[in-house]
Order: C-alpha cells, then structure tokens, then sequence
C-alpha cells in the first residue's frame, strides 16, 4: 500500500467556549487529495472544529498542522486553506468577478494572471458570462458556485466546507453533491466538509469522521460505517436501526445467549462480551425478516401493528410485547398478513451489530458536571 | 490555556484603542465632562460676575419651589403632554395610511415627510405666522369678505404656541408610528379577523397593542424635545414664559447660574423618568 | 397573496386624510415661497409680486456669510462624526471590552435629553476652559450631538451582518486592515451615508445648542432666529426658497446617479 501524505493533523485539540468544553481531544489525520466529512448533529463540536482549522478559533489546547507546519498563532489569512461558508458569504458590494477575484488582489497577483484564473474559475463551475452580475442577483445554487469558484481560485492546500448546500432544496442539493465530488475528484485538493445531513456524507466522501458530543465517535468509510457500527450512537444516527437491549449469558467462549424483557436470542457467535454486561442489538430494517412459526435461536414474538407504503418499499411495524416498534422493509408485490397477526422476528446473525453500551457517557456527564 | 487567552487580551488592545478610543475619549471630554459639570453647579452658591462660586448650598433646589418655577414648570408639563397627545391622534391614521402604501409609494411619502426637515424650522414656523397673524392671510381673506370686522387673534397666543409645537413635532411620531405598524404581520390582522374581530375589534385589540412601541417611542420623541424648545413659545407665543425659556435666561440673562443648573437637573430626571418607562417597552436605538 | 390583499387601493377618506397632512406640512413651505417674490422688503403684507428679494440677498453679506458658516460647520462636524462613528461603531461591533456600557450610555444622552440642556452644558464647559466662543466650539458642539445619531444608524447597519463575510475576506489572505477597507466600510457605506445625511440635516438646522456656543461666527439659523421675532426680510425667504430647490435639486440627482450606477453595474 503505498504512503499517503497527511495534510492535516489534529492533535489532541481541545476546545473552550468560556467553561463549555465544545471540543474534547480530537485526534484526526486529514490525508491528501481525500474527501473527508466530520459529520454529527447540531452542537457536536464539527464547525468548531473546521474553524480551529481554518483560523477563525484558535485551539484551547492540542497542536493543529497543515502540512507539517503548526498553525499556532496564525490568523485566517497566513493559512493555506480556503473556506466555502454556509450562507456563501460572499460580498454583496463586489459583483461576482471582484467576489472571486478577492483572493488573487491580496496575494498582489498581475491584472492579466488574475483575469485569465478568475475566467478559468468561472468555467469550472459553468458560471461564465456572470462576471458583470451583483450577488442578490443571483439563485442560491449560482451563488453557491461563486462561493466555490472563489475559495478554489487561490489553490488551497485543503478547501474546507462547512455545511454549503445546506440551503439549497433537495433537487439542487443532489445535483451539487455530485458536482462538488467531481470537482474534487478532478482537482485532487483535499476537501474538509462539514455536514449534518448523513446521506451527503455518505454519498459523497472518501471517509467519514462522525462527531457526537465533541468526539469522533467513529472514523472509517462509509460502508464501515454503515455496516459496522462502533456504538449505538452511530447506528442509530446513520440510516435507519432497530436498537434492542439486553443482557449477555455466556453459554461458551465463543458464544452468547442475550436476554431482552421479552425475548431471547441463543448462540451468537461472540466472545468480546462478558457475562451479565448489558449489550445493545442493533439491526437495520431490511435485514429484519419475519415468519408466522417460531425460528430456531429467535425467541422474539410481536404483532403486526402497520403498514406504512413508502413507494419502492412497504415498512411494516412490528409491536413487541414492551411496546417497542421494530421496523421491517417489505416488498410491495408480497403477499403481508393482515394487521394484527401474530409473528416471530429473525435475521441473520451477521447482519446484526453488537455493541457495548456507552460507559464514555456517564464519564461526559460527569465531566461537565464538575466543570459546570 | 490562560497564556493564549492573555495573548488574545493583548492583542485586541491597540486596535479596541484605535477605533474606540477617539471616540469614547471625545465622548467623556465634551459629554460626560459638562453633565457632571452641571451637576455640580446645581448645589453651589450663585455669583452674578463668574456665573457660580464654589461654596457648597443647596439653596437652588430650594428656590426650585418658588411658586413662579413651580407654575412655569407645571405650564411646560402640561403643553409638552398636550402636544404629545394632539401629535399622537394626528399622526395615528397617517402612519397606518402610510404603512398600507407599496413600498415604492412609501418610500417616496416617507421622503415628503422628512423633506421639510431641510428647511430651517423657524423660517417654516414664520411660514404659519405669515399665515396665522393680525395682517396675515386668514385675516385678510375673512376681513375681506366681510365675515369678521376686526382680526381675529390667533397669532401670539397659548394656542399658538401648542399649534407651532405640534407642527415642529409631528414628523417624530409620524415616522416610529409607521415603523412599528409596518412591522405588524399581515396575517395577524387576518387571524383576528377569522376569529370574528370585525374591523374596529381588530384595531382595538390587534393593531393598536401591536403598535404600542411606536406610540411610546413617538411620545418620547415629541415630549422631551418640546420641554426644553425655547424658540418655538418665542416666536409664537404670548409672553408666558415655559421651562425652556425660563432655564436660558437664568443662564444668560438673569446670571443665576445654579438655580439654571437645577433646573437643568428637573429636566433631565423628567427625561429620566419617562424613558424609564419607555425602556419597557422598546429599543432604544429606534428614539434616533 | 397576503400581498395582494394588503394592497387593495387606497380608500377616498384616506387619500383625503394623508393630503390633509402634507397640506399641513407643506404650507408654511408654500407660503415661505410665495413671500419670497413680496415687492415689499418685510414679511408682515404681501404687496404684489417681484424678484428684488432675490437681488438683494446676492448683496447682504452678513446672511450670506452665515449661509457659508453654516453649510461649513456642517460639512466639518458631519466629516468628523462620521469618522469618528465608524471606527467606534466597527470596534464596539468587533470587540468586548470594559468601558463599552459607559460608552454607550452617554452615546443615548444627546438622543434623549432636551438640546437645551447639552447647549448649557457646553456654554458653562467652554466658560471654565476659558475657551473663544466661535466656530471651534461649535463644531465641538455640532459633532457631540451628531455622533451619536451617526452610530446608531451604522450600528442599525452593522446589526444585520453575517458574520461569515469578514471571515471569508480573511480567510481569502486579507489582514485585519485590508478586510476592513475592503469590506466592512464598503459594506456599512449606506448606513455611513444614511448617518452623514442626519448629521448634516441636525446640524444645518441647529439653533438650540449653537445659540449657547456661538459667540461671533454667526449661523443661518441664529441670524433667522434673531429676525423672527420682529421682521424677517424678503432676502431671507429668497434663500430658504433656493434652498428648498438646492434640496430638491440634489436629491433627484442621487437618485438619478444611483439608478444609472445600478443599471450600468446591473447585467
């Protein structure tokens, strides 16, 4: 496997808004020419994070370096990376040649150098011709496009994109996506991208860094991700998860029995559990398959409480005992009982994620308790 | 941690002084400075050759009671609550007039408001005089067609004084009026209507409660400026004196520095009083 | 739809009421341009109609000399007002420091307090530093109460940015300096503007506090006001009415400028 470049390194950064801890030890090595999203919900630390990098936040604590270099001290405008704001941000007084051009007059560039680039850049994001053009004149997709061209004009080492098509309707949105990751592929420049919206990440990056609660809970591509989640945080903020909990008995070395309030599942293969450790199940709802007889190691029964159509699919809720909804994914062209009907769960053991449940939390919250 | 955090401290303190500091020095110099100044004039002892003389008395306060103060004061409260209030029922239905109107047309009906502030306030106030006065042109016009035989007196009189305080004034409760209805949500007023207000319900209990910001930030802007305007009772009043007059002539006329000083004071803690209550209700950068 | 419902045309009561205020407005203003073509040199009776007002103002140098201190005292203070503004309003923006509550506090004072009382304040101020009386102390005056009207309509400007836009001029490799000559004072030019044209608008028309502080430099409003109350003379009229067109005059010719400079810069 050959070498890759680290381009951005984070070193155990932490971050302090007054007594708030925003940011807690962040560790993360950006590669270059990757495609990497810090993905998480609103307040888990990631635009934070992306402005530590690119200036506008210094660190509390932990080192930031950018291609070997440590950024300590260095204001937004002696760092090689550019940003593409979430509201675009672009000049409103500068028509959108000056808005892309902006970058290029500060570092003194030729008039003729600067207009060759800012006409290239225009071209890449098929805005040519909107030179002369102020920007409220323009749509939120094209507006977004000059907030690209003129972060991507300077050639930055990383171009750092927080959370941009966050405004954009959806059928924009897709089309963005896609452009923005041809782009990258095209240009070969690292791209940083902020997101809350796991399906842009998923479809888009080259790895994921999901971020809960100042953390990277988890780090890997989106399929790792998504097929193996590492706590129940992931697996219930990525797609869609039928999350059961429940007790190990450890029958053998190699195998467990978990007990839920009502139900029980025999002969897991498994050995990192111990006995009586509480464990969460977790399943996504196409793997979750149904029979009106009892199956062999599933001891879950329920009853059929809805059906939702949702077009390509039919989901079917299933109640067991304790209230708790499973949700299953049907064919619409299957034959379903009717509502009501009694039936046992089951899926395919390796489908299904075992996961400790969190003992990190009862730490955070102890944590800032004291701090509070 | 808190080396980085010095660091931060440090370095906003040349540009903090750089572009605050001209100002807030010239602000304590030429403002706070004379405020405090005055202050300290009220209680010490009159000298009609310097103006004051520095021996502490509170005799200025006490002279405050006299019964010529007390009327002229109690003269001005009542005309600056006058004109407050005749300035609010006019202005109310041209400032909801004006908020109905396109933006295009508003613009352009705003400009007309303030376009007279461009011309001196006494030339326009002489405007009225010329209009208004024994030989002006109502007189004339009613001599003329026999209705009256001799003039009818309008000019010099407390009447005219309220009359020329209103006009001077009325610009500053037309424009927070208009402000603060604009701002009113359309739905709203549509709400109130589904919920079986009919048009006057729906003013008494949506619009006017809506607009209450703007009624008080108009009232304040009408009431303390006509407290302290001199010039306006001087050009069209009869002789009565009001506390704007009255507070000049103790500084320039009569010397008594202290008892303008004290004045000054009642003034300001009137001011004090009513924005006081105004801070309840609104902002205080829409009184500018 | 709201939109459309809210826009019915206006009703005749209406329209009759809002030309009842302008008339109320605009006739002192009608009858100040009238009275400037009086054949007869003072205001009391009109006479028949002439231009000799006009003639004569060309020649009374006393009003026009307190014509050019005016407009003078007003470009001054209105320059320095807003320079100062501007960096304090961008600084008090920008930053978080101790003093900014004290600032702002005798920021409201010429807002709220009666003009009477600023003007007497100053008059005692200025006694005790034994200052001439003359235009010095009035611009001193003039800036004090504009400065605070000048920053609450930067301010009010300063309020709706996004913050993202003078990070994004730094993170493109602009300094704190050029951000701010490149950005944030264009940016905040119509609220400059709009602040500059109230400063001008109170200071032009400033008789309160300058009739403490004006000592021998003689002001247009202090010259009308030492006339009002006996006789004011045609000339007088003639140039309040040249003014009124000047007003006019320039303000078509903005808007004119800026409907060009918009279409020029349009597409």
């Amino acid at each position: 496997m050959e070498e890759k470049k680290v381009m951005i390194q984070l070193k155990n950064v932490v971050k302090f808004f007054g007594r708030h801890k925003v940011v807690k030890s962040i560790n993360l090595d950006i590669y270059e020419g990757e495609f990497l999203t810090l993905l998480g919900p609103s307040g888990c630390g990631k635009t934070t994070t992306l402005r530590m990098i690119a200036g506008f936040e210094e660190a509390t604590e932990g080192e930031i370096y950018l291609d070997d270099v440590n950024m300590e001290g260095k204001p937004p405008y002696a760092r090689d990376v550019n940003t593409v704001f979430q509201n675009y941000a672009l000049f409103p007084h500068m028509n959108v040649y000056d808005n892309i051009a902006f970058g290029l007059v500060e570092k003194k560039l030729p008039r003729a150098e600067i207009r060759e680039k800012v006409l290239n850049a225009l071209e890449m994001v098929q805005l040519e011709g909107f030179e002369k053009r102020k920007p409220s004149q323009m749509s939120g997709g094209q507006k977004q496009r000059v907030a690209i061209a003129r972060a991507l004009v300077n050639n930055p080492k990383v171009l750092l994109l927080d959370e941009p098509l966050g405004a954009l309707d959806l059928k924009l949105r897709k089309q963005m996506q896609s452009e923005l990751k041809h782009l990258q592929q095209k240009l070969g420049i690292t791209f940083l991208y902020v997101t809350h919206d796991q399906e842009e990440a998923l479809t888009m990056s080259d790895r994921i860094a999901i971020m809960n609660q100042g953390r990277i809970e988890q780090l890997g591509t989106a399929q790792d991700i998504y097929e193996h989640p590492v706590s129940k945080f992931v697996a219930d903020f990525i797609g869609e998860s039928n999350i059961l909990e429940g007790y190990v008995t450890k029958t053998d070395d190699a195998t467990i029995s978990v007990r839920f309030e009502f139900g029980q599942l025999d002969g897991i293969a498994a050995s990192e559990f111990v006995d009586e450790e509480m464990i969460y199940v977790s399943v996504r709802p196409e793997h979750v398959k149904y029979s009106q007889k009892p199956v062999k190691d599933f001891h879950l029964q329920g009853i059929i409480k809805e059906y939702i159509y949702a077009g390509s699919s039919i989901r079917m809720i299933a109640e067991l005992p304790n209230s708790q909804e499973i949700i299953l994914l049907c064919h619409p062209q299957d034959t379903l009982p009717a509502t009501g009907t009694d039936i046992y769960l089951y899926w395919n053991p390796d489908k299904a994620v075992l996961l400790h449940t969190n003992e990190d939390k009862l730490y955070d919250l102890i944590e800032d308790a004291v701090l509070k | 941690m808190n080396t980085r955090r010095q660091k931060r401290y440090q370095k906003n303190t040349i540009p903090i002084l750089s572009m605050v500091g001209p100002t807030g020095l010239w602000l304590l110099l030429f403002l706070a400075f004379p405020m405090v100044y005055v202050l300290a004039i009220s209680v010490m002892t009159k000298s009609y050759y310097h103006g004051v003389e520095w021996v502490f008395s509170l005799e200025s306060y006490k002279s405050l009671f006299q019964s010529r103060y007390l009327k002229i004061t109690w003269d001005s409260l009542v005309l600056a609550l006058k004109t407050s209030i005749i300035c609010l029922v006019a202005a109310y239905p041209f400032a909801y007039i004006l908020s109905k109107m396109r933006p295009a047309v508003k613009g352009f009906c705003l400009l007309l408001v303030m376009l007279p502030f461009w011309i001196n306030g006494l030339i326009r106030l002489d405007g009225w005089a010329n209009i208004i006065r024994d030989s002006g042109i109502i007189n004339t016009f009613l001599l003329h067609i026999g209705i009256i035989s001799k003039p009818l007196r309008m000019f010099k009189t407390d009447g005219a004084v309220l009359f020329g305080m209103v006009y001077t004034f009325l610009p500053f409760m037309i424009l927070p009026l208009q402000t603060s209805i604009s701002k009113i949500d359309p739905s709203l007023i549509e709400a109130s209507r589904d919920l079986g207000c009919n048009k006057f319900r729906t003013f008494v209990r949506v619009i006017l409660p809506l607009s209450a910001p703007g009624i008080f930030s108009g009232i304040i802007q009408v009431f303390i400026p006509s407290l302290g305007a001199f010039y306006i009772s001087d050009i069209m009043g009869s002789n009565r004196l009001l506390l704007g007059n009255l507070i000049k002539n103790l500084f320039m006329s009569e010397k008594n520095w202290p008892a303008g000083a004290a004045l000054s004071v009642l003034l300001i803690a009137f001011t004090l009083a009513a924005l006081k209550l105004y801070s309840k209700i609104g902002s205080m950068d829409d009184l500018a | 739809m709201n939109r459309k419902k809210n826009q019915k045309p206006l009703g005749m009561l209406s329209i009759s009421l809002a030309c009842l205020t302008y008339l109320f407005l605009y006739l002192p203003i009608i009858m100040i341009i009238i009275y400037s073509f009086n054949a007869k040199e003072s205001n009391l009776v009109f006479e028949g109609f002439s231009i000799q007002g006009y003639l004569t103002l060309f020649q009374n140098a006393v009003l026009l000399d307190s014509f050019w201190n005016t407009v003078k005292l007003a470009v001054v203070s209105t320059v320095i007002s807003v320079v100062l503004g501007t960096l304090a309003t961008i600084g008090m923006h920008r930053y978080r420091f101790k003093f900014k509550g004290l600032i702002n506090g005798l920021l409201y004072i010429p807002i709220v307090i009666p003009e009477l009382v600023i003007g007497i304040a100053f008059l005692v101020t200025f006694a005790l530093a034994q200052m001439q009386m003359g235009f010095v102390t009035l611009v001193i005056a003039h800036v004090t109460f504009c400065l605070p009207f000048v920053i609450v309509n930067i301010r009010a400007r300063i309020a709706g940015f996004d913050p993202a836009i003078e990070e994004a001029a730094m993170d493109l490799g602009a300094t704190k300096r050029r951000t701010l000559t490149r950005v944030t004072i264009p940016m905040l030019t119509p609220g400059i503007i709009s602040g500059a044209l109230i400063s001008i608008t109170l200071s032009l028309d400033d008789l309160v506090i300058s009739s403490f502080v004006y000592g021998r430099t003689m002001t247009f409003p202090i010259k009308v006001y030492g006339m009002v109350r006996g006789k004011i003379t045609t000339d007088v009229y003639a140039l309040s009415t040249l003014m009124i067109v000047g007003t006019i005059a320039i303000y078509a010719m903005a808007q004119f400028i800026q409907k060009h400079f918009e279409k020029a810069h349009g597409q």
